[in-house]
C-alpha cells in the first residue's frame, strides 16, 4: 500500500474562485468514467426485464412510423417517400424528447445522490443526453432498412449526418439543463413539460409535410422553432441527398450552440443551491 | 431569480497547520424553509407578486471552528437534528456553507448509506464499478481492487446476480467493501457500522484501524457512544448546530451523557 502524500494545497476549498461554468466542465472531464458508467447503466437497465432488449430501441420508432404511415400517408404522402420522411422526423424528435425528459428525471433521481456525496451536478444531464445519443445511433439502423425497403437511395450526403446530430445533442443538453434546474425549484415543471412537448411536436413538421397548404399560419412560425431547423438539417441529407445550404444550416448551429451555452451557464450558476433543494 | 438565497462566503486567509486534514473556519449553514409549502409555479408567481413568500431561516450549523489532524479518528456525537449530517455534507463538498470557509486536504471517500447508488437491476459486479465511479475512481483503479472487494464482502458466488436479490446485509457489506477498497486519505463514516452481524462489524472496525495506521483520517458520526470511546482519538459534541465541546472521547461522551441521560 502506498504512503499517503502530504498536500499543502487543499483538495477542496469552499472559498474556491473562478467561473462555475468552466469549473464544472473540468469536473466532468475528471469524472468521465462515471459518465460512461451512468450511460451504460441507463442503456442496460432500460430493457433489462424485456426479452427483445435493446431491439426495442429500433422497433419503437419503426412501429410508430408504420402506424403513422398507415394513418397519414393518404393525407400527407402525396409527394415523396412518406415512411422515410416521418421516420427521420421521429428519430430527431425522439432524441430531443427522450434526452430532455431523462435530464429532468435524472436530476430528480440523482438528487438523493447529490445530497450525499460530491459529484459534478451536470453529470446527470450530460449522461441523459449521452444515452439519447447512443439510442439515436442505434435507431439509424431501422432508418437505413426502411430506406432500402422503400427503394430510396443511400446518398453520400448522409455522411454529413453526425453534424446535425451533434447540434441536436447540444440543443437538447442546453435545454435539458435549463429545464432541470427550473424543475428542482418547481417540480410541477416536469409535468407541464409533457404538455409543452406535445404542443411543440405538432408545431414542428414531424408527421406532416412542411409545405402542407393547410399549415400556412404554422409556416410563419417555423423559423422561430429551433426544432424545425434541427429536423430540417437531419432530413435534407437523407431525403434530398444534398448538404444543407448555409441559410438552412446557420440557424441550427446558432440555436444548438447558443442553447448549450445558455443552459450550461444557467445550470451551473444555480448548482450550489441544488443540495439545499432536492 | 427564483428562491435562490445569496451565498456570502467570507474568506479567512490564514494558512492552517501543516498536518491539517480538515479545517473549518466560522462555518455556518442556513436552511431556508418556506413557512408554507409552495409547490407550483402558479402559486409562487401569485405570492411573489403579492410579496407574500415567508421563510423560516434555520441555522443548521453556526460558527463552527474545527481543525482535524491528518491520521486522526474524529468522532461526532449529538442528538438528532444537531447538525451532524450537515457537517459531513459541508466537509464533503455537497453543501456550500453560507458563511465561513471549509478546506479539505486530501481525497474524501464517503461511505454511502445502505445501498445508495446501487441499481437493483444490475449485477453485483456491475454495481461495484458503478459505485466506485460515483466515488470518483476510474476503471483501472477499480479493476485493481475488484478481487479484494469481493473477498472482503464475502460475496464471491453472488457477483453475477442482480443486486435486487441480495439481502440488506449483503448490500451493506458490498457498499462498505467498495468505499474502503482504496486506502482513502479521508474516510467519512455515517452510522454505517450499525449494519451487518457482529463478525462483519468487527471486520469493518479492523479495517478502519488499519487505515488509521496507514495515516488515513477518519471522520465518524454515530449514536454508538461506545464506538466513539473505543475508536476515536478526539470527539466533538454538536448541539443545535453549535459546538458544545471538543475533547478526549471519554470526556465528551461523559458530558453528553450527563445532559441527555
Amino acid at each position: 500500500m502506498k504512503a499517503l502524500s502530504i498536500q499543502s494545497k487543499p483538495v477542496y476549498d469552499s472559498a474556491r474562485q473562478g467561473s462555475s461554468g468552466l469549473r464544472e466542465l473540468r469536473e466532468i472531464g475528471k469524472y468521465r468514467y462515471l459518465l460512461g458508467q451512468l450511460i451504460k447503466r441507463d442503456l442496460t437497465t432500460r430493457y433489462k426485464r424485456s426479452v427483445l432488449g435493446v431491439a426495442w430501441t429500433m422497433l419503437n420508432p419503426l412501429g410508430t412510423m408504420i402506424i403513422l404511415s398507415v394513418v397519414f400517408s393518404r393525407l400527407f404522402g402525396a409527394e415523396g417517400n412518406y415512411p422515410v420522411y416521418v421516420l427521420t422526423g421521429l428519430t430527431a424528435w425522439n432524441f430531443f424528447s427522450q434526452g430532455t425528459n431523462a435530464a429532468i428525471g435524472n436530476l430528480v433521481w440523482g438528487g438523493s445522490m447529490l445530497n450525499r456525496i460530491y459529484i459534478p451536478r451536470t453529470i446527470f444531464g450530460v449522461s441523459a443526453v449521452g444515452t439519447a445519443f447512443v439510442n439515436t445511433i442505434i435507431a439509424l439502423v431501422p432508418l437505413v432498412l426502411v430506406m432500402l425497403a422503400t427503394g430510396a437511395s443511400l446518398h453520400p450526403a448522409m455522411l454529413f449526418l453526425p453534424v446535425p446530430i451533434i447540434l441536436l445533442a447540444c440543443f437538447t443538453l442546453g435545454w435539458g439543463l435549463f429545464l432541470s434546474s427550473v424543475a428542482v425549484f418547481f417540480p410541477d415543471v416536469a409535468e407541464m413539460y409533457q404538455l409543452l412537448l406535445t404542443a411543440w411536436m405538432y408545431l414542428t413538421p414531424i408527421i406532416y409535410p412542411e409545405s402542407m397548404p393547410m399549415a400556412a399560419t404554422l409556416q410563419k412560425i417555423f423559423p422561430f422553432n429551433p426544432m424545425y431547423w434541427m429536423v430540417k438539417n437531419f432530413r435534407i441529407p437523407v431525403l434530398e441527398g444534398r448538404l444543407p445550404t448555409l441559410a438552412e444550416f446557420w440557424p441550427a448551429a446558432a440555436f444548438g450552440l447558443g442553447m448549450l451555452v445558455i443552459g450550461w451557464l444557467f445550470f451551473t450558476s444555480k448548482s450550489d443551491e441544488y443540495a439545499y433543494r432536492v | 431569480m427564483l428562491t435562490v438565497s445569496e451565498i456570502e462566503t467570507t474568506v479567512p486567509d490564514l494558512q492552517p497547520a501543516a498536518d491539517t486534514a480538515i479545517q473549518l473556519d466560522d462555518v455556518a449553514v442556513q436552511y431556508r424553509l418556506p413557512t408554507e409549502r409552495i409547490g407550483t409555479f402558479k402559486e409562487f408567481a401569485i405570492r411573489f407578486l403579492q410579496r407574500r413568500i415567508a421563510f423560516t431561516h434555520f441555522w443548521a450549523l453556526q460558527g463552527v471552528d474545527l481543525n482535524i489532524k491528518r491520521g486522526e479518528v474524529f468522532g461526532i456525537i449529538g442528538n438528532n437534528g444537531a447538525g451532524k449530517s450537515t457537517m459531513l455534507k459541508v466537509i464533503s463538498g455537497v453543501l456550500l456553507p453560507k458563511r465561513g470557509r471549509v478546506r479539505v486536504y486530501g481525497k474524501i471517500a464517503p461511505l454511502l448509506e445502505l445501498g445508495a447508488g446501487f441499481h437493483p437491476e444490475l449485477s453485483g459486479r456491475e454495481n461495484v464499478y458503478l459505485n466506485g465511479s460515483l466515488l470518483g475512481y476510474d476503471k483501472e483503479e477499480m479493476e485493481a481492487v475488484y478481487d479484494d472487494i469481493v473477498e472482503f464482502a464475502e460475496l464471491k458466488p453472488f457477483m453475477d446476480a442482480p443486486i435486487r436479490t441480495y439481502s440488506s446485509g449483503m448490500y451493506a457489506r458490498l457498499g462498505f467493501a467498495v468505499a474502503t477498497a482504496h486506502v482513502p486519505e479521508i474516510l467519512i463514516v455515517d452510522e454505517v457500522l450499525s449494519v451487518g452481524d457482529e463478525a462483519f462489524q468487527n471486520k469493518c472496525k479492523d479495517r478502519m484501524k488499519s487505515f488509521q495506521e496507514q495515516g488515513a483520517t477518519v471522520l465518524l458520526v454515530t449514536h454508538g457512544l461506545e464506538t466513539i470511546e473505543t475508536m476515536c482519538d478526539r470527539a466533538m459534541w454538536l448541539d443545535h448546530g453549535k459546538v458544545r465541546l471538543i475533547d478526549e472521547p471519554s470526556a465528551v461522551v461523559a458530558a453528553y451523557r450527563g445532559e441527555n441521560l
